[in-house]
């Protein structure tokens, strides 16, 4: 059987319209009405779509990505070997690095023989979609669930994250050490 | 004489071997290489990366070979029936030569200065497994220092001797070599003395690994962030073809050309490698390309670039011409310039 491409409907919902006139009752609208306020009436005993923000917050979803940040191991090294991958996956072209070899007397900042000396992140590029963190292969580089994802600023090269703003604070690689030996 | 690989029919000359006339045709019947080197005489046959399935011997005696040929070593026969690529127990012989390579080898990918041009990182790529089953400790060396032009990384060594070739027939006098045998064999100069020859940077080239690296582009960039152009220069000792390796207006590296198979066309010698970074030594001819799937080929420029003009940037800075400055890596001057000036100039903020 082929169905003329007039009848056919392919969302289900196709309607003919009509021109035909109203009859008395329906040009009272009174039935249109209390039609539309059972609608309106209904959605007070529905759940409310809103909350009271400060006070209650949403649950975040397991993917939510935050703010970047640059791991430490346990004991307090850098991960980051400046390999470039990441630079190399971002579709914004947001990252960029410099690396540097590691000196004698240095092993206990740096975990490899090679660092990052310079590692900037340009938030203002910045789309946070992760593959900076699925390409390392050290897993130095992260998004965190941090609420913030860049703070507001008059400056724009205040939005240039570097190693500064992005690396582990030494007492949270301590923190995640005691935590691990704990368990 | 006749040889038939992979259902591909070529004629050759008498003498050569399934690997170079796999070569001939090209694609995917080539079969990998990691000791083989068609410039350097007696290399191959010790990494079995290239190993082939002879399905038919020769017209003369078409049994089938029994055990599986290495083909950089193995001469062709009229009537030859080869059987590379398409051959399941070729690609399980490779799998598990692959795995076998990477035994000992560090795995340190993100820290070497080879990543990205690799052949290793290439055959592993292809035929290697995502998983190790070796548990055991990797044999490690003591780091060595040969010299303050060549980087020596004996624990990414997969001993395939190419180098110890290039020292012995590049070279007047050879001054390096494997010592010890085995599971222990490493390349060495006997009496740790540094490597003075003209010629002796050909072996970061020859070396399909990171083992044998250049000491003066170390850990300066990735291979990728680089851009390359084919370029010469007039040179008394070679023939001064190159492949200079850029960034911004720096020159960071200087290499041999390599073809296809990563093989030098034409040896440099050690001045126009290590001595001539600077832009005015050379004559810059194009752009260097590259095979489809390389990750050199992700810093693509080979079309032409035009200068983006921002109509509307006028009205927006509004005379503020202090915000066009570089404000990302900005005490880094990689000789990057905004009008002609370089970026840390007072012009420009």
């Amino acid at each position: 059987m082929s169905a003329s491409i007039q009848s056919i409907s392919l969302s289900g919902r196709k309607k003919q319209v009509s021109n035909k006139e109203m009859t008395f009752w329906e040009s009272l609208y009174l039935i249109a009405i209390v039609k539309g306020l059972l609608i309106t009436i209904k959605h007070f005993f529905r759940k409310k779509a809103t909350i009271h923000y400060p006070e209650q917050t949403r649950e975040f979803s397991p993917v939510y990505r935050g703010q970047h940040m640059l791991k430490r191991d346990e004991l307090g090294r850098e991960n980051c070997t400046a390999c470039g991958l990441c630079a190399l996956s971002c579709p914004a072209e947001a990252i960029t690095m410099k690396a540097e070899e590691r000196k004698p007397g240095e092993e206990h900042l740096y975990r490899e023989e090679k660092y990052a000396s310079i590692y900037e992140i340009n938030m203002l590029r910045c789309i946070f979609c992760g593959l900076c963190e699925e390409a390392c292969p050290k897993d130095a580089i992260y998004l965190t669930i941090s609420k913030e994802l860049v703070p507001a600023n008059y400056d724009r090269e205040d939005f240039i994250f570097g190693k500064d703003k992005l690396v582990m604070p030494l007492e949270m690689a301590m923190k995640n050490a005691q935590l691990k030996n704990a368990n | 004489m006749k040889v038939t690989i992979d259902g591909h029919e070529i004629e050759v000359a008498p003498g050569t071997t399934i690997l170079q006339a796999a070569r001939m045709i090209g694609g995917e019947v080539v079969p990998p290489a990691m000791c083989y080197y068609s410039k350097l005489k007696g290399t191959g046959g010790k990494c079995r990366c290239c190993l082939v399935d002879v399905t038919k011997g020769s017209d003369a005696d078409p049994r089938p070979m029994p055990k599986l040929m290495a083909s950089c070593v193995t001469g062709c026969q009229d009537g030859m029936e080869v059987a590379s690529k398409s051959s399941d127990r070729v690609k399980e012989a490779r799998n598990a030569v692959t795995e076998f390579l990477l035994i000992n080898h560090p795995l340190d990918c993100p820290v070497c200065d080879q990543a990205g041009e690799c052949d290793l990182q290439n055959l592993s790529f292809e035929h290697g497994k995502l998983q190790q089953r070796f548990v055991e400790e990797k044999r490690t060396f003591e780091p060595e220092n040969i010299g303050d032009k060549i980087q020596l990384h004996m624990n990414r060594c997969i001993v395939c001797q190419r180098c110890v070739e290039v020292a012995d027939q590049l070279t007047d006098g050879r001054v390096h070599g494997v010592l010890n045998r085995g599971d222990h064999s490493q390349i060495s100069t006997c009496v740790s003395a540094a490597i003075d020859n003209e010629f002796s940077g050909n072996m970061i080239d020859v070396c399909p690994v990171g083992a044998l690296t250049d000491k003066t582009f170390r850990f300066k960039s990735r291979v990728w962030f680089n851009k390359p152009f084919n370029a010469h220069r007039d040179c008394d000792k070679c023939c001064g073809k190159t492949t200079v390796w850029m960034f911004g207006n720096e020159i960071q590296r200087v290499t041999a050309r390599k073809d296809e198979f990563h093989e030098v066309e034409e040896f440099i010698c050690n001045t126009c490698r290590f001595d001539k970074k600077d832009v005015a030594d050379w004559v810059i001819e194009g752009p260097r390309k590259f095979e489809k799937d390389s990750v050199i080929n992700q810093n693509n420029y080979t079309r032409k670039l035009e200068k983006v003009v921002i109509e509307t940037e006028k009205g927006i800075l509004q005379g503020r011409d202090i915000d066009r400055k570089k404000i990302s890596m900005a005490e880094i001057d990689y000789n990057e310039k905004i009008d002609g000036n370089p970026v840390n100039s007072k012009k420009n903020g």
